[in-house]
């Protein structure tokens, strides 16, 4: 019950919102966002994060649709969804507040929109269903849409298209992957735990996905990355990201920054690793290529922009790409800093959209070229900008820090050779010996790598802090001494009250992560141990069928023993 | 023969209100003229009801005939025709006769039965009804061609006096010329597959199929009416007058097209297919040796590399050419040819083990109501907008971007209809399309289509491109000067057609279940019993007889 009106509160906001006269917009949304998110923390406190239930789905629920598709409204959080729901509820009442003076026309149609968005992406993080998860996943493509081609600056048309069918296109790839997973499940033999018959039932999927053959599981495996990747984005399909990213409105690129992206890189911890757990222990090493391929291009194009928005656009490539290389270290503490990365970007980043956002309100102008030195004219704002820069850059103290480590230790102790796991991977493909060679191993060579990307992190970051914050000051040509009259609405020159409202939270958030991260670590703690698990398994049966361990001496699980010969 | 009449009562209901209508449509008096287009109504309403308690064919227990191989079809079928015909029906108020009747009402003309069309339109959409649910109801190769030819005949008519202008006609005139060429092909398909069978009966060809399998002239027979059959669907390679037509006739009419002769066509594929059976082997492939039936789950081989080439091409090319259009209208006609190419993986699918989920007969029969309801919700859109009219007083049709930019603005039902359509179309979930395209997927996936479901999947993302613009030139984009001239035409039953359409479309996307469950009920395949290969040639031969022509 407390999940599905988690999702229906928004959607019923966004249908008020729609009918009502355009002067309450703001009130029924807000007052929508915050009931959504006192829920959230209700969710929270009713968590079970230890005991027998740490690792189940908790707050389940089941309502039947179309049975003759195997098709059921079925809801689940664990704790990783949890922390995702709780990021997203946060993020909707500050993005509904971000908008007040941003949006002027077509208000209505805004904040109904923006309210469908955030019901949708609960949607997705609380579905246990793989279609209700697909319907979510896609239907989030719509507010987007709306939003940036509505709302956005003055390229937002093509921006839009590009971001509908770029991540349209990969979804309908993925779709034919879940639904093979799907027939391959109705094709075992009936079993008690649903096998044998059509379902799409997470829980029942997994348990079926992981005695598919190898072969099969690759396939599977590259149809899920063609979707998800998108989403992430991995290079080289992340091209849609930073035109998107610059066109859309403040709040939309706070949400797209902030939670659109890890619906993504929750798709490939939630079905890449316990649908095709063979698969990506094999193909990890080139997945943590690419991720690091990513990290170090996102870095060096983002040392040349001079539009501050699109810098912080590629910089979400060049942190997801940690994101990832930490998901495919496939061990808990690569997995534990991912899941954190996903938070912790969500805020740093988010909060870094809405700064710029707030500039933008301003001065209209986002070029490094004509702002300059704002710190003597915008304190408050300076002290929060620099604020988020550290965290995004990975200052020790900061949430940025924990989960950049996390991953790049992840990605350090996933070795057994000195790198040999990428040789090892490619040499296989190439037809080369892979014997003597654990496979799906990253290795010291992909975190050194890796490492270096923090480097030009903090290079771009710090060098557009020092233009933007620091040096002689520089307005743009037309807003010069006596901004803050009648000039640009309401807007004093420095921040307002509710500006600082919608920042404080997240800094201080950022500030709790970074010293004291042990709460959600404490929640994401038993559902990873049980991915890692699933992990070793696919390993071991990886190895087992390379010739590398011996083959196990008991008969394995009957479904097993139905589909290997 | 009372058997046979007990099957046809929606038949029956829709030709004795045929005979209704065409003497209505004369008479001297507007009101009673008025009141032809709501007997036409009633007589649908009755022909839905009637169908909804029509025993399945071929039901030993009530001694009813017809095939037996697909038992539930024929109910399911007649009320979807029926249901989605009313709503036609709703959006064709109005499309003749326009000029006419204003200028009999400003007193320059008296009434006469010569000029007048209303009359034909309403009996001839009558009997294309009543011939597509005479299809869907054949049990033999005569049959199935003469209703084919009574679904067609009519909408040659109807796509000729739609308008009068000139386009008109000349769409009338292509369609003519190319229906009959399709419908030639597929007769003479018919004519080899009875020379190679011995009987016109489907049971008795599936029956022969099952036990001789395939001879080269029946092979070629079949491959000759599937051919036939493409054209009735606008599949490539006979999908060359879908544009043309679709922009010559008016909005209605068009909607009308895309419905129909495709429901008449897959409903004829369906049924030969079904006599055929999808129980060969895929290593089956001869040229000149027999086909053999038994130990494999697919078409013979050659039929369904053809079924598999015209599907892929099919949805490939109506995409790629829906990307290309301006005009609306030769767009939505691109993106006809499209959707049949996505119904026709279904039936390269086949019906598999007989869950829903792996049965690819169900998957296209659900896709046409699916597909009927959502684009008819487009069209009637499109025939809501006029530009103007002409000093003859018939109305000029909104065919570009430009007359929809701002629809949302000027006309939410009409707007919001559209985009919830379109995206319908384009298969976005959570709406109806996406539960349409669904089954196709899993029943491609089941029988091991993989490519081919690669193929689907590609193409739902190219004709994202024009769904898209499509759906956002109504919402997004302002009004122009131009578009906010255009008036909303004076027949509302055709705003009231596209916002039922818009309400079915949701509607079913929640409470589908229901109808999905009769979706699979109606393509429950039931083969003959399939003697094993070796056993064949115990069998006796099977000798041509008098009463072989199959109108027991």
């Amino acid at each position: 019950m407390l999940l599905f009106s988690l999702i229906l509160i928004p959607l019923v906001g966004a249908l008020a919102v729609a009918l009502l006269p355009a002067k309450n917009a703001k009130s029924v949304s807000m007052a929508t966002t915050l009931v959504a998110a006192a829920l959230g923390v209700l969710a929270l406190m009713q968590f079970q994060s230890e005991g027998r239930f740490a690792s189940s789905f908790q707050f389940a629920g089941e309502i039947n649709w179309m049975s003759n598709l195997g098709l059921s409204l079925s809801v689940g959080i664990d704790g990783i969804s949890l922390t995702l729901i709780l990021l997203t509820l946060l993020l909707g009442p500050i993005c509904v507040a971000c908008s007040f003076t941003a949006i002027t026309e077509r208000v209505r149609t805004y904040y109904s929109w923006l309210l469908v968005l955030l019901g949708a992406m609960v949607g997705v993080f609380a579905a246990r269903d793989l279609i209700l998860f697909y319907v979510c996943f896609e239907f989030t493509l719509i507010p987007m849409f709306i939003l940036i081609s509505l709302y956005g600056s003055t390229n937002r048309k093509r921006a839009s298209v590009k971001f509908f069918l770029y991540t349209f296109t990969g979804s309908m790839i993925a779709l034919a992957g879940l639904v093979y997973v799907a027939w391959f499940n109705s094709e075992l033999p009936v079993g008690t735990q649903g096998a044998g018959r059509w379902t799409f039932e997470i829980a029942v999927l997994q348990r079926a996905a992981a005695s598919m053959t190898p072969a099969q599981q690759a396939w599977v495996l590259a149809a899920l990355l063609a979707g998800f990747a998108v989403k992430v984005p991995l290079f080289p399909v992340h091209t849609w990201l930073p035109l998107a990213h610059t066109e859309a409105p403040t709040a939309g690129s706070v949400i797209l920054a902030g939670v659109l992206l890890k619906l993504g890189t929750y798709g490939l911890y939630r079905f890449a690793i316990p649908f095709c757990p063979q698969a990506i222990v094999e193909h990890a090493p080139l997945i943590g290529l690419v991720c690091v391929i990513g990290i170090i291009y996102g870095g060096l194009i983002c040392w040349v922009q001079t539009d501050v928005k699109k810098l912080v656009a590629y910089s979400s490539v060049a942190h997801l790409g940690f994101c990832i290389l930490g998901l495919v270290a496939l061990n808990q503490v690569g997995i534990t800093g991912s899941v954190l990365y996903m938070i912790n970007h969500g805020l740093s980043t988010g909060a870094l959209f809405l700064c710029i956002g707030m500039i933008y309100e301003r001065y209209h102008t986002r070029s490094m070229k004509e702002l300059g030195g704002l710190a003597a004219r915008m304190p408050v704002w300076s002290t929060f900008m620099v604020f988020f820069v550290m965290a995004s850059v990975g200052l020790p103290g900061l949430n940025g820090f924990i989960s950049e480590i996390m991953c790049l230790l992840g990605a350090f102790q996933a070795s057994d050779a000195w790198g040999s796991g990428l040789w090892s991977s490619v040499g296989g493909l190439a037809g080369g010996d892979v014997n003597g060679a654990t496979p799906g191993t990253l290795g010291p060579w992909y975190a050194a790598i890796a490492g270096t990307g923090m480097i030009v992190a903090a290079m771009y970051l710090l060098y557009m802090t020092g233009v933007v914050v620091w040096g002689p000051l520089k307005e743009p040509h037309g807003h010069d001494h006596g901004h803050g009259d009648a000039h640009a609405g309401a807007l004093p020159t420095d921040l307002n009250r509710r500006e600082v409202l919608t920042l404080a939270p997240l800094a201080a958030l950022c500030l709790l992560l970074g010293v004291y991260p042990k709460p959600v670590l404490n929640l994401i703690h038993a559902p990873i141990a049980d991915s890692v698990r699933i992990i070793e398994d696919g390993r071991s049966a990886l190895a087992r069928s390379n010739g590398l361990l011996p083959a196990l001496a008991a008969a394995p699980d009957t479904a097993q023993a139905a589909t290997n010969p | 023969m009372i058997e046979r009449l007990s099957m046809m009562y929606p038949e029956i209901a829709l030709f004795v209100t045929t005979c209704i209508v065409m003497v209505l449509g004369l008479s001297r008096t507007l009101a009673v003229r008025k009141m032809t287009a709501v007997v036409a109504g009633a007589g649908v309403l009755v022909a839905g009801l009637l169908a909804v308690s029509t025993t399945p064919s071929g039901d030993a227990v009530t001694g009813a005939v017809g095939q037996t191989f697909l038992p539930g079809l024929v109910p399911y079928a007649k009320v979807v025709i029926a249901a989605v015909g009313l709503l036609m029906l709703l959006t064709l108020a109005g499309t003749v006769d326009r000029g006419e009747e204003s200028r009999i009402a400003a007193g320059q003309r008296a009434f006469d039965p010569l000029r007048s069309n209303r009359a034909e339109f309403y009996a001839f959409y009558l009997f294309s009804l009543t011939g597509l649910m005479l299809t869907a109801g054949a049990d033999s190769l005569v049959w199935l061609f003469l209703a084919l030819e009574l679904t067609s005949l009519p909408t040659y008519i109807m796509v000729a006096i739609s308008t009068p202008e000139n386009r008109g006609r000349e769409a009338s005139v292509k369609y003519f010329f190319l229906g009959a060429m399709g419908a030639a092909v597929f007769l003479y398909g018919f004519s080899l597959i009875y020379g190679a069978t011995g009987s016109t009966n489907l049971n008795e060809i599936h029956a022969h199929f099952a036990s001789h399998g395939l001879s080269p002239i029946a092979l070629a027979g079949v491959l000759l009416s599937l051919l036939g059959f493409m054209f009735k669907i606008a599949a490539v390679p006979m999908h060359f007058y879908t544009a043309d037509v679709y922009q010559g006739a008016a909005s209605q009419v068009s909607a009308f097209l895309a419905f129909v002769p495709k429901t008449a066509g897959f409903l004829a594929i369906i049924l030969l297919c079904g006599a055929v059976g999808w129980n060969y082997a895929p290593a089956e492939f001869g040229w000149t040796r027999p086909l053999l039936p038994g130990g494999g789950t697919d078409l013979p081989e050659s039929i369904r590399i053809a079924l598999w080439v015209i599907a892929a091409l099919t949805m490939t090319v109506g995409n790629i050419l829906a990307l290309l259009q301006s005009s609306l209208k030769r767009l939505l006609a691109y993106s006809s040819i499209a959707h049949s190419g996505y119904m026709l993986v279904g039936i390269v699918a086949g019906p598999g083990d007989g869950t829903f989920a792996h049965n690819g007969l169900a998957a296209v029969l659900f896709y046409l109501l699916c597909y009927g309801v959502m684009n008819l919700g487009v069209f009637a859109v499109l025939s809501c907008i006029e530009r103007g009219v002409t000093p003859e007083g018939e109305p000029i049709e909104a065919d570009s971007f430009s007359d929809i930019r701002g629809l949302c603005g000027r006309n939410p039902v009409l707007g919001w209809t559209l985009v919830v359509c379109s995206l319908s179309l384009l298969g976005l979930p959570p709406l109806l399309g996406f539960f349409g395209k669904l089954p196709l997927f899993s029943a491609a996936i089941a029988s091991h289509e993989i490519p081919l479901v690669i193929v689907l999947g590609l193409n739902s993302a190219i004709a994202a491109f024009y769904y898209l613009r499509l759906a956002f030139a109504s919402f997004l984009e302002p009004g122009d000067a131009e578009a906010s001239r255009n008036a909303i035409s004076p027949f509302r039953s055709r705003a009231l057609a596209a916002a039922l359409s818009a309400g079915g479309v949701v509607l079913l996307s929640i409470i589908g279940n229901v109808v999905i469950s009769h979706a699979s009920v109606a393509g429950r395949y039931v083969p003959a019993a399939k003697p094993v290969a070796e056993q064949l040639d115990k069998l006796p031969a099977k000798h041509a007889g008098a009463d072989d022509f199959g109108l027991r």
